[in-house]
């Protein structure tokens, strides 16, 4: 049977470049980058090359990367770092509502422990105006952060925009982006977008899950998660993941190499198979902003049936794909991201995300829209809510 | 995506008894898209007040259309008085287990064919009038349901654990939500946790 992978944005795979020069650091090199002995001498630089790869992806300079085990663990570490170091300051952040878990999730144990958050709203596509985001800014906001692009619905967030605007209003506010869904997938460069922090995870551009990494721009203070020995510089204690780290470095510079064309031709895929989707089926309607939106993501929603029972019947296809849907969830709740852009929770059901990377062929977008409307008919012709029959 | 049996991924590739009966002698609706899943039954009764014939339509996940067409397999042929007995456990049992968190929602097969069958004895020997099935869609019941505080499951009231993840729960005294092990006041009332002594 065919085997369609378009979940990328669960996890990609790893790129066996990656794999390679992550093996010695399994094997014989095992050492601690901390040890002062010969042991530690060749994980230490091997550390040391893939910051500076990271740092080179996304125009900072290597001291201001800062590893750490996923994307969750720096979106973690920029709110919660910022907040309690600024505390006497203020006890106000600024996020937008569709952020990923771990920036909402970090705020509300902030709010545990008495700060407060505006959420700001967006509009149907997924997007951030930037005067809401100026208009929630308080005497006391330390923090704003606002998604590079959203993992869900895949609209990219003027974050360049929304950052000047921020700045014009206080300079002292600290500007973070959670960019897991765009680096290595996109051109990101830290200066151009005007940051102070930005998240990034390896296991999203074919490196390796356990690496992730927090841009700090230099003279940017925040309070460690972890404390503990000097690693990182003081900032996340804890031995190096070496060999993640390694992979991660590698991913980083591959990524650079090929970045331009690998978004090229996703964005062609992607907008076949939306069109085939939404064209060669009744009642299917994108999320998210039709062109603003990740190369290779595609979401829809499909109405009169649910998400989970169109994911098992495309899985027994061969096809992989995600949905936002309350029966998928664990938490048997609606996406908060087709929520805010205001998708009816009924219909929110159907939500549907394809995820393409690097592997995808046309072959596979063709299969996928070929494979798809029978289960839809299928599902809809058990439905008590369709009547189009 | 959940680990199903191999009797519910049977039941949901294959569903038995998938469709409507036009002139149908009881029709019960349980749940509401909003939440999910939701489930309609019709049921066809013979002169003995046996289950001539049932027929489902559901909108939900995997669990919801493997529920549906189990209890439409059990009913057939039962009297109403047995039908009446069958309860959302015994269709999960004869389903070799539901995943935990599909039990509260999804489960529901049993009680939408219960409505069905009090739909028929209501309706007496008056004429069949169609059901429009839009019409019977029930309110959502809203965020009513017990949350755990860890992991965000639903969990039934007198659970002292999550059965999701495990976590020990205790429930607030005031308004009966699950709570956080540190909470010092129930996040859904604000009511004051009391400590019993020794703990």
């Amino acid at each position: 049977m065919r085997k369609v992978y378009f979940d990328h944005a669960a996890t990609t795979p790893i790129h066996p470049k990656v794999v390679e020069a992550m093996l010695p650091y399994l094997q014989e090199q095992f050492g601690n980058p901390l040890s002062l002995h010969s042991f530690g001498e060749d994980p230490r630089e091997a550390v040391e090359e893939a910051r500076t790869k990271v740092a080179d992806l996304v125009g900072a300079r290597s001291d201001e990367i800062y590893f750490t085990a996923s994307g969750s663990e720096a979106n973690n570490m920029a709110v919660k770092g910022i907040a309690l170091m600024n505390r006497q300051k203020g006890q106000h952040m600024v996020v937008s509502a569709i952020e990923h878990q771990s920036v909402l999730n970090a705020t509300q144990t902030l709010e545990k422990l008495g700060f407060e958050v505006t959420q700001v709203p967006v509009d149907q596509h997924g997007l951030v105006d930037p005067d809401d985001v100026v208009a929630a800014i308080r005497d006391d906001t330390t923090l704003v952060s606002v998604m590079h692009a959203n993992n869900e619905i895949g609209t990219i967030e003027p974050v360049a925009e929304i950052a000047r605007a921020v700045k014009e209003k206080r300079k002292g506010i600290t500007f973070h982006t959670d960019a897991v869904a765009t680096v290595g997938i996109l051109p990101v460069d830290v200066q151009e977008l005007g940051l102070d922090l930005l998240s990034l995870a390896g296991s999203q551009f074919y490196g390796p899950k356990g690496a992730g990494a927090l841009f700090i721009r230099k003279g940017t203070r925040l309070m460690p998660l972890i404390d503990g020995g000097i690693q990182e510089r003081g900032r996340r204690a804890g031995t190096e993941n070496v060999p993640a780290i390694v992979g991660l470095g590698v991913a980083a510079e591959l990524a650079e190499e090929s970045l331009a064309e690998r978004a090229e031709r996703l964005v062609l895929l992607r907008d076949r198979l939306m069109g085939r989707l939404t064209s060669e089926m009744d009642r299917v309607y994108l999320t998210g902003h039709p062109t603003m939106r990740l190369p290779g993501h595609v979401s829809v929603c499909v109405e009169f049936i649910e998400g989970e029972s169109m994911l098992l019947m495309l899985n027994m296809q061969g096809i992989a794909a995600s949905s936002g849907s309350t029966c998928t969830s664990r938490a048997l709740k609606a996406s908060h991201v087709l929520t805010a852009i205001g998708v009816e929770t009924a219909l929110a059901q159907g939500s549907l995300v394809f995820t393409l990377g690097e592997s995808s062929t046309i072959g596979d977008v063709d299969y996928v829209a070929e494979v798809l409307p029978p289960i839809v008919e299928r599902l809809r012709q058990m439905s008590p809510l369709y009547e189009g029959n | 995506m959940p680990t199903y049996s191999e009797k519910v991924m049977d039941h949901f590739m294959n569903p038995r008894n998938v469709g409507e009966i036009p002139n149908a002698d009881g029709v019960g609706t349980v749940g509401n898209p909003v939440c999910g899943d939701m489930m309609a039954f019709y049921i066809k009764v013979d002169d003995e007040q046996r289950l001539a014939d049932v027929k489902f339509k559901t909108f939900g996940c995997g669990a919801a259309i493997a529920v549906s067409s189990m209890v439409s397999e059990m009913a057939k042929g039962m009297t109403l008085e047995e039908a009446k007995k069958l309860n959302n456990r015994d269709v999960a049992n004869e389903l070799d287990g539901l995943p935990p968190n599909k039990m509260h929602c999804s489960n529901l097969g049993a009680d939408a064919l219960h409505k069905a069958i009090e739909d028929y004895e209501s309706r007496g020997l008056g004429p069949r009038e169609p059901v429009k099935i839009k019409d019977r869609i029930e309110p959502a019941e809203g965020e009513e349901h017990c949350v755990c505080p860890y992991c965000e499951s639903s969990v039934e009231e007198t659970d002292p654990t999550c059965r999701v993840c495990g976590a020990e729960l205790d429930l607030c005294s005031e308004c009966g939500e699950p709570l956080p092990q540190e909470a010092e006041e129930c996040p859904e009332c604000g009511a004051k946790i009391e400590v019993a002594e020794g703990t």
